[in-house]
């Protein structure tokens, strides 16, 4: 083994390879591109073919886990169509969030950042309650305080939102769909703010 | 006419309306709107007569339709309708109904994703089976979760009673003395112990006040298992420490 030094032997390419697949499945996180190049003292552009390498490996091999990019970093995980037997171990029982935490998430992952009065008119429906069901399971957080009167709090995603959905970043949300074409003449200036999937907003703790 | 409608169904409102839109099969850019307001109001009304509670969105949404309904059967100003292309009453709330489809769907779209510790697994997702077999680890209790305790005490407390002149009462100190009397010789108390069995408004604000005093002079802490778990009070005093110098003193506090 050769240990990290100042002077930096090249290494080859299979043992790369083989780095970057045990420091990933080391980490208890997604690990980040950036952290992997950081430690293996190579540049980020290295680290990304290797990734997609291992990625089409795992996901291609007869390999009971693959490689899938969440929440900015890399993670093994099991396959969806192994879910129950997975449960087994952890003894957990499948859980499912209800259609007004669904409704409330989607509205702030789309529209973030975003007040709770407006999480309110777009479902019509009071929603303090399953906003604070979301705090407090970690999957929304406060962003700060929007500069209007009454300074309301603006919420947005976490991290952990995009971790337990295993999704990349926020632009792999999927698409808004049309429902219907709006009749642009007497709704246009009504519509003009409507831009709901905005660029997808770093994500920190 | 009524209905058939269970009303559990529905998230709200716009849901309800989307349903009578697609139940009428009618088009979202022309809904009729009378008609539409009619079953709206029926369900409404059914839903008051089974003496359920509904819920305020519900009748505001029936004030905006009535309100688009009476709006719809007036004739336009002149100067008005001529002015710009004459908005449609319905218009935002035509949108609001779009919108609220999207978001709909996509929830439900999101809803089929595989969830970890669900549906997929890493690594580190069974720290049961890797931790060792420690008791149940404490985790400190955040400030939202002590208000949310206080609160849920304080609607626990019946209202005062209006003519009551009680002429002295609980002081902060007093109740900080109490605690930490509760407190000797035992490990750990429960938040609930802190206060009598009925306590009144007074007597849950003083407390809570006197606990939140004990925290910040550091004699006390406030634990609990698991997030939402029973919240545990520990002394935090050091053992040996001159007890009497731990007594709370009158003029150390800003309370009377």
């Amino acid at each position: 083994m050769r240990p990290p030094g100042r002077m930096r032997i090249p290494l080859d390419t299979d043992e790369l390879k083989q780095l970057v697949e045990a420091l990933v499945f080391a980490s208890d996180t997604p690990l980040k591109v950036d952290r992997i190049a950081e430690l293996l003292e190579i540049d980020k552009s290295e680290v990304s073919p290797i990734l997609a390498d291992l990625t089409e490996e795992f996901r291609q091999g007869k390999r009971g886990f693959v490689l899938v990019e969440v929440a900015g970093g890399f993670q093994f995980r099991t396959r969806p169509e192994h879910a129950e037997w997975l449960r087994r171990l952890s003894q957990s029982r499948p859980f499912r969030f209800s259609r007004a935490a669904l409704e409330a998430l989607a509205i702030v992952a789309y529209r973030q950042p975003i007040t709770r009065a407006e999480v309110d008119y777009l479902r019509g429906v009071d929603s303090g309650g399953v906003l604070k069901t979301l705090l407090e399971k970690r999957l929304i957080r406060i962003l700060g305080k929007k500069d209007i009167p009454g300074k309301p709090l603006i919420y947005g995603t976490t991290r952990d939102f995009l971790e337990l959905f295993g999704l990349k970043d926020l632009g792999a949300l999927p698409t808004l769909k049309e429902v219907g074409e709006l009749p642009a003449a007497s709704l246009a200036e009504e519509t003009a703010d409507e831009d709901p999937l905005r660029t997808p907003m770093q994500e920190h703790r | 006419m009524s209905y058939e409608v269970r009303l559990e169904k529905f998230e709200g409102p716009l849901d309800l309306l989307i349903h009578l839109i697609r139940k009428n099969e009618v088009d979202i850019y022309d809904i009729p709107i009378a008609d539409i307001t009619a079953q709206y109001l029926a369900i409404v009304d059914d839903m008051q007569s089974l003496n359920l509670d509904v819920a305020g969105e519900f009748l505001l949404m029936a004030a905006t339709l009535l309100h688009i309904k009476s709006r719809m059967l007036l004739p336009q100003p002149e100067e008005e309708a001529a002015e710009e292309e004459e908005v449609d009453p319905r218009a935002e709330l035509v949108r609001r109904l779009l919108d609220y489809q999207r978001y709909k769907d996509a929830a439900a779209e999101i809803d089929t994703f595989p969830l970890l510790d669900r549906d997929v697994f890493a690594r580190r997702s069974f720290p049961a089976e890797l931790a060792p077999p420690e008791a149940e680890p404490f985790e400190s209790v955040g400030l939202y979760e002590l208000v949310e305790a206080f609160r849920h005490l304080l609607r626990q407390t019946g209202q005062d009673v209006v003519h009551e002149v009680v002429a002295e009462r609980l002081s902060v100190v007093d109740r900080i003395n109490r605690i930490l009397f509760l407190l000797t010789g035992k490990e750990t108390l429960g938040f609930r112990e802190l206060f009598s069995e009925m306590p009144d408004r007074h007597e849950v604000v003083v407390t809570f006040l006197a606990m939140l005093e004990l925290i910040k002079m550091r004699m006390i802490r406030c634990l609990q298992t698991t997030h939402h778990g029973a919240i545990w009070i520990y002394p935090a005093v050091v053992a040996g420490e001159d007890d009497a110098a731990a007594w709370a003193d009158e003029d150390s506090l800003g309370y009377g």
